[in-house]
């Protein structure tokens, strides 16, 4: 049975305390968050620093939707959906590349300028009088709603009207201005390729886990507690530095007070961080050089705040989660309702020492490879829930944890960090872009039927 | 093994070494590297630089034997049930024999099979050993790995190709 495109029908999946299990398992539903959230929403497109120069391009997707994000004649960064208005083939297939002042269809020889419009068409006399100038095909390739360059981080809304950028986001900028600002420079660079690693699972998972701050000392006592358990065999003495990945993977072992104590911050339209006081990135060692460069540019009291902060995770909803003391962004990019791949990029602070994106590199390849012994424990839990969710043995998913009578999500908060209070944001930002331009209800015969 | 190390003494070795890890002999598999020895598996296809850039895995002793005593833990939820791996060899080529430095390099071509519940998934692969002479045995001073869909995405690859 086909779920009505209504207010109504949203709404009954999702309470304060618990969500249905259809916003996992439904394609129905799935199909839904494509043409509503996914495009009412500001989703992360790539970074500047992957398209330097005019003509330069980067193939992805918004969810399910194939785009090309380019940097247009005119210097700005432009992003078009990849499918030709003639016969729909995608016009771009490599990843990366440069296109020089248009794209050309490889299918038929239509051209287009890197914003989108048509440029020209072999034996176009072929068109005249058939009504081509009111087609679609006319419009050239189709750019998405909005386009927002923020320092670099590319993000669009597909949907042509809609939230602002600043409204949209508000004071969860702070976190992408963090990670920036660790630059003395105050500018990042894509580094790499990103890890690519698919998930048998819902998008949905992946996002409430970045701030599930009581799964760590239990999924990961495979990994993170084996680590500790060598570590203190091998008795060294005391005050023997760690070796770098003993600094990186014990944290995850810390106990669940710590984790309580970390803080959790939310903001409104689903935003949200760990690590408000400290968190599991705070001990890690200092790079000789770095600081002394930080305090140059932007003088002691300045460096101090911006080094002082140690988010941890710093989820951008829908559907990206960054780490400001480590320099990644992970993207989770939803395929379908059991589908999604997961994208983990690392970047380069400008004029900061090598070392720091060594440190940012072995965090990546340790924690979120598919190979990583990490990112193993957590993907058999996602893909354990949603083979568990087809049971019809229970219909509802709780999140519930310190949740308080009252709770309003549309204001920012600052509580105890095992809170589930930014899982309920999240779908509290789920239902506001789901429904945003749907009907209350059905037609009233709809309703009778 | 004599002093002068032959070419079958080396495609014996990375014989002996692939049937470890089918086997999951996997603690066994550990004697077999050098003390700073390192498994490296690039993510961009004839990648130069492992520290600066992402990999799939670039691993030293302790983070190989924290690997290994995750395979064996209990409370290894990924491996409940565990997985199973097959590696089915090439002729390796011995690249490089220098007895006098007891240095060789071996090149093999294989593929490597991983399969647990109802999942299985095949990945062609170009295993380079870097061995040297220790102490009369053959030691694993560096194992690069490069999977020829590198670039795809993959999901769990739990064991060691």
């Amino acid at each position: 049975m086909p779920i009505p495109e209504t207010r109504a029908a949203m709404s009954a999946l999702v309470q304060p305390q618990q969500v249905h299990r259809d916003l996992y398992i439904s394609q129905d539903l799935f199909k839904l968050e494509v043409k509503h959230l996914f495009s009412n929403t500001w989703i992360y497109v790539g970074h500047d620093s992957q398209v330097p120069n005019k003509g330069d391009y980067y193939t992805t997707q918004l969810a399910d939707q194939p785009v090309i994000m380019v940097r247009h004649t005119d210097n700005e960064v432009h992003v078009l959906y990849n499918r030709c208005p003639h016969k729909g083939t995608k016009i771009a297939i490599d990843r990366t590349g440069n296109t020089g002042k248009f794209f050309r269809c490889p299918y038929h020889a239509w051209s287009f300028k890197t914003d989108g419009c048509l440029l020209a068409i072999p034996l176009k006399k072929g068109y005249q009088d058939t009504g081509f100038d009111q087609s679609e095909a006319a419009h050239g390739m189709t750019p998405v709603g909005a386009v927002h360059n923020y320092r670099g981080f590319v993000f669009a809304r597909m949907a042509p009207e809609g939230i602002g950028f600043d409204d949209y986001f508000n004071g969860s900028l702070s976190s992408l201005d963090n990670m920036i600002d660790r630059s003395p420079a105050g500018k990042l660079q894509v580094v790499g390729a990103p890890l690519r690693y698919m998930h048998k699972c819902n998008w949905k998972m992946l996002v409430e886990n970045q701030t599930d701050t009581c799964h760590p000392m239990v999924a990961h006592e495979s990994s993170a507690g084996t680590a500790v358990k060598i570590w203190d065999s091998l008795d060294k003495p005391e005050g023997t530095p760690k070796p770098p990945a003993m600094e990186i993977i014990a944290p995850f072992m810390s106990p669940y007070e710590f984790f309580e104590n970390m803080g959790l911050r939310t903001w409104p339209n689903g935003h949200g961080h760990t690590g408000v006081h400290k968190s599991i990135h705070s001990e890690y060692s200092e790079i000789p050089g770095y600081f002394d460069q930080m305090v140059e540019a932007y003088g002691e009291e300045r460096a101090r705040a911006i080094l002082g902060e140690a988010r941890h995770n710093t989820v951008y909803f829908p559907t990206i989660m960054i780490k400001g003391p480590i320099q990644q962004l992970r993207n989770f990019i939803p395929l379908a309702a059991d589908r999604t791949l997961v994208e983990s990029w690392i970047f380069r602070l400008v004029d900061a020492p090598d070392e720091l994106v060594a440190r940012t590199a072995m965090y990546n390849r340790m924690i979120n490879a598919p190979t990583s012994m990490v990112g193993h424990d957590d993907l058999e839990m996602y893909e354990r829930a949603q083979e568990g969710l087809q049971s019809q043995g229970a219909d509802w998913v709780n999140v519930a944890r310190l949740y308080e009578d009252g709770e309003t999500l549309d204001e920012e908060a600052v509580l105890n960090g095992t809170s589930e209070r930014q899982m309920r944001n999240q779908f509290h930002a789920w239902l506001k872009f789901m429904t945003a331009t749907m009907p209350d209800s059905g037609p009233a015969s709809e309703d009778a039927q | 093994m004599s002093p002068a190390v032959t070419r079958d003494d080396l495609i014996d070795f990375v014989h002996a070494e692939a049937r470890m890890l089918d086997e999951g002999r996997f603690s066994d598999w550990l004697d077999l590297w050098t003390a700073d020895g390192v498994y490296w598996m690039p993510l961009e296809w004839n990648q130069q630089d492992a520290i600066h850039e992402t990999s799939l895995l670039h691993e030293d002793q302790f983070m190989l034997r924290l690997r290994v005593e995750r395979l064996n833990g209990a409370r290894t939820f990924s491996q409940k049930p565990k997985s199973r791996c097959l590696h089915v060899l090439n002729r390796p080529d011995c690249d490089l024999i220098d007895n006098d430095a007891g240095r060789y390099t071996v090149v093999t071509r294989m593929t490597y099979v991983e399969t647990r519940l109802d999942d299985q998934f095949l990945l062609a692969v170009t295993a380079t050993h870097d061995l040297v002479h220790q102490d009369g045995a053959l030691k694993i001073a560096r194992k690069r790995v490069d999977i020829l869909n590198c670039d795809a995405a993959f999901g769990n690859i739990q064991l060691l190709p």
